[in-house]
């Protein structure tokens, strides 16, 4: 056990995989000598040389297909894309490619390819380096989602994502970057498994990434009024934590979903619905969601303060559930 | 230049690939094949010859245009046939068809739905034949129509600058889709070669002796560690777009052009100055007959495939291939 930045846990997770998996190689732009834009693989060159630790030019369509291809070849890539703004470029090598390998070959094929790239706003990088596109690729059958809150899920989750014999587009959130949190590198955290980040009795927060902690936030807010919010943190979107949801739903009665992520066809919008149609006699209050406007994510601190989910958006949110 | 009894095996893979399109025009024109398909009529030689040149070591990325491309490498032409006909026991259980024929274990990583999308998984490949010390290449096949993708531009850029075991095989029959080629693309595929240092060849990719020749002389040079190659193999394309394209935009006298220059009929006149017997080069063509007759009889015979067992292979194991309650039921 020991106290890790998250990106340091990354840049921990992507060393053991390294060491434990000969196959396991590393791709992206400026990923080397420069060590990533958010030095996620800073060292990793020095430490593994430049054939598995590899500078690509700024094709993101081509390097994702590439990582298709090693995959099928028998690699493991990592392949870095320096914003998740800039997936929208590689939208064939997941979709129409990674995605379907099983699936369209007959399952005589897998594609254990990792796709790792930051999403998210609150940095003032503008509409095109902010975006959550996450619920796209969701989506999509054939890829699984991962966004972890915390370094020990991001260690852990980023190892089961490598060791993964499908494709994983693996979310990390730019903010979270900094964040410090307990690793403990033994313990394996499973694709798929949410955890409680806090029990309560009174409502379901349902939310994944960033937003755990405004969740949080809430939450501790509303325990001083003497209501106790259980947040559900997913971890993993695709597949998400069904079981888990429904659960804390039975407990609850209640249930708010919450991301960063544009609210109108976003994740929430799925999970909300699950829970209509599965949970329906467990609920008490119409699901609500708390997401985004339907805009683009602003430049300027004042217009993105306001665009941001925060905890007093999802106070009130947890109230209108009780009201 | 293949001595006698290596360009009679060359003309053995050209015929069974001229035999499998052939019977193919008639089964999608009974409707026993679904979809759409885009034969290769035509273009055998390029098929035949590059893949003469390959072993089990390397891989192979190919297009919506691929039957030829995976009978050269040896499919079973019974799942081959299931395959198209959307049986059971088709390559890909029935999921794919004719687009997206694949077998791993030919190092066929897939015909491909995406116009040159098949170029850069074949540099991924390439890399990790380069990085698992394979010994292996990866061959990517293209038609002239992909010029104008940016991935083959990227991809040549790459491939390029890691010295990747690629070879890069154009089959240029003039037409990207349903317009002619010189109105879609204002470059040439030298020129872009050339842009990035890339060894560049031409030739006539319905000489298959040529195609075989050149072909062999790639895959020495990437096998040397110098690679990437680009072929680019001159041929024509007899059939439309599509099977049941009507082809209104092409000229009489270019698709005559196209069928008078077949390049199976090249190779038995060749076999023929080589001193092979007629009666080889026919019993080349039964032999393909046959295995295509009981082929489309095993495809005929074949199951329909079941829903669950391809819901199962939406990801490895099955194990997220959970559906929500009421979805697909």
């Amino acid at each position: 056990m020991a106290e890790m930045r998250y990106s340091q846990a990354l840049n921990q997770a992507l060393r053991d995989s390294m060491q434990q998996d000969p196959s396991v190689i590393l791709l992206g732009e400026d990923i080397g000598a420069a060590g990533g834009s958010f030095k996620i693989s800073r060292g990793l060159l020095e430490e593994f040389g430049a054939e598995r630790v590899r500078d690509t030019p700024i094709s993101e369509a081509t390097i994702a297909s590439l990582a298709v291809g090693a995959a099928m070849t028998g690699c493991r890539p990592v392949l870095e894309i320096m914003f998740m703004d800039f997936t929208t470029l590689a939208m064939d090598a997941l979709v129409n490619q990674a995605a379907k390998a099983r699936f369209m070959f007959g399952g005589r094929c897998s594609v254990p390819m990792v796709l790792r790239t930051p999403h998210g706003g609150g940095l003032s990088a503008g509409p095109q380096h902010s975006q959550c596109l996450e619920a796209w690729l969701a989506h999509v059958p054939g890829l699984k989602v991962v966004c972890p809150s915390e370094p020990g899920d991001a260690y852990a989750l980023l190892r089961a994502a490598i060791a993964d014999p499908d494709p994983v587009v693996f979310v990390e959130h730019k903010a979270l970057y900094g964040r410090k949190g307990e690793v403990d590198t033994g313990v394996a955290v499973p694709i798929g498994k949410a955890r409680i980040a806090r029990p309560g009795r009174d409502a379901t927060i349902v939310t994944y990434g960033a937003t755990v902690h405004p969740s949080l936030e809430a939450a501790a807010t509303l325990a001083a009024e003497g209501v106790e919010v259980e947040v559900v943190d997913l971890r993993t979107l695709q597949p998400w934590d069904e079981e888990a949801v429904f659960a804390s739903v039975a407990r609850t009665h209640r249930a708010v979903v919450v991301h960063e992520a544009v609210r109108a066809f976003g994740a929430g919008a799925e999970i909300a619905a699950r829970i209509g149609e599965d949970a329906f006699d467990e609920l008490d209050a119409p699901v609500v969601r708390v997401g985004a406007p339907f805009m683009p994510v602003p430049f300027a601190k004042s217009l993105e303060r306001e665009y941001m989910v925060e905890a007093a958006k999802i106070v009130a949110a947890v109230r209108r559930t009780l009201a | 230049m293949p001595d006698a009894q290596a360009l009679l095996a060359l003309y053995r893979t050209m015929v069974l690939i001229r035999t499998v399109e052939s019977s193919l025009i008639r089964l999608f024109a009974d409707s026993e094949v679904p979809g759409f398909i885009h034969l290769s009529i035509g273009q055998e030689a390029i098929a035949a010859g590059v893949m003469s040149a390959l072993d089990e070591r390397d891989s192979i990325a190919t297009t919506h245009r691929g039957h030829g491309h995976v009978i050269a490498r040896g499919i079973d032409l019974d799942r081959f046939f299931c395959e198209v006909m959307g049986k059971a026991g088709g390559i890909c259980g029935g999921r794919g068809g004719s687009m997206h024929v694949a077998d791993m274990d030919l190092g066929i990583l897939g015909a491909n739905g995406i116009v040159g999308a098949g170029i850069p998984i074949a540099l991924g490949s390439a890399l990790g034949h380069a990085v698992r010390r394979t010994g292996g290449v990866a061959v990517a096949f293209f038609g002239d129509g992909a010029m104008a993708e940016g991935v083959l531009h990227e991809t040549m850029n790459l491939a390029a600058l890691w010295r990747m075991p690629l070879l890069l095989v154009c089959e240029n029959n003039g037409w990207s889709e349903f317009s002619a080629t010189r109105g879609q693309f204002a470059g040439r595929l030298d020129g872009l070669a050339a842009a990035f240092g890339i060894t560049h060849r031409s030739i006539d990719g319905n000489d298959v002796e040529a195609v075989a020749e050149a072909a062999a002389g790639a895959v020495a040079q990437l096998r040397a560690g110098d690679g990437p190659v680009v072929l680019e193999c001159r041929t024509h394309r007899v059939r439309g777009h599509y099977e049941g394209d009507p082809q209104k935009y092409r000229s009489q006298e270019e698709l005559d052009a196209g069928e008078r220059d077949d390049p199976l009929a090249r190779c038995v006149l060749r076999l023929r100055e080589l001193g092979i017997a007629q009666a080889a080069i026919d019993a080349a063509a039964a032999d393909a007959s046959e295995a295509v007759t009981a082929a489309i009889e095993r495809g005929r015979g074949d199951a329909q495939p079941r829903f669950a067992d391809a819901l199962v292979d939406v990801y490895t194991g099955g194990s997220a291939a959970r559906q929500p309650a009421g979805a697909g039921s």
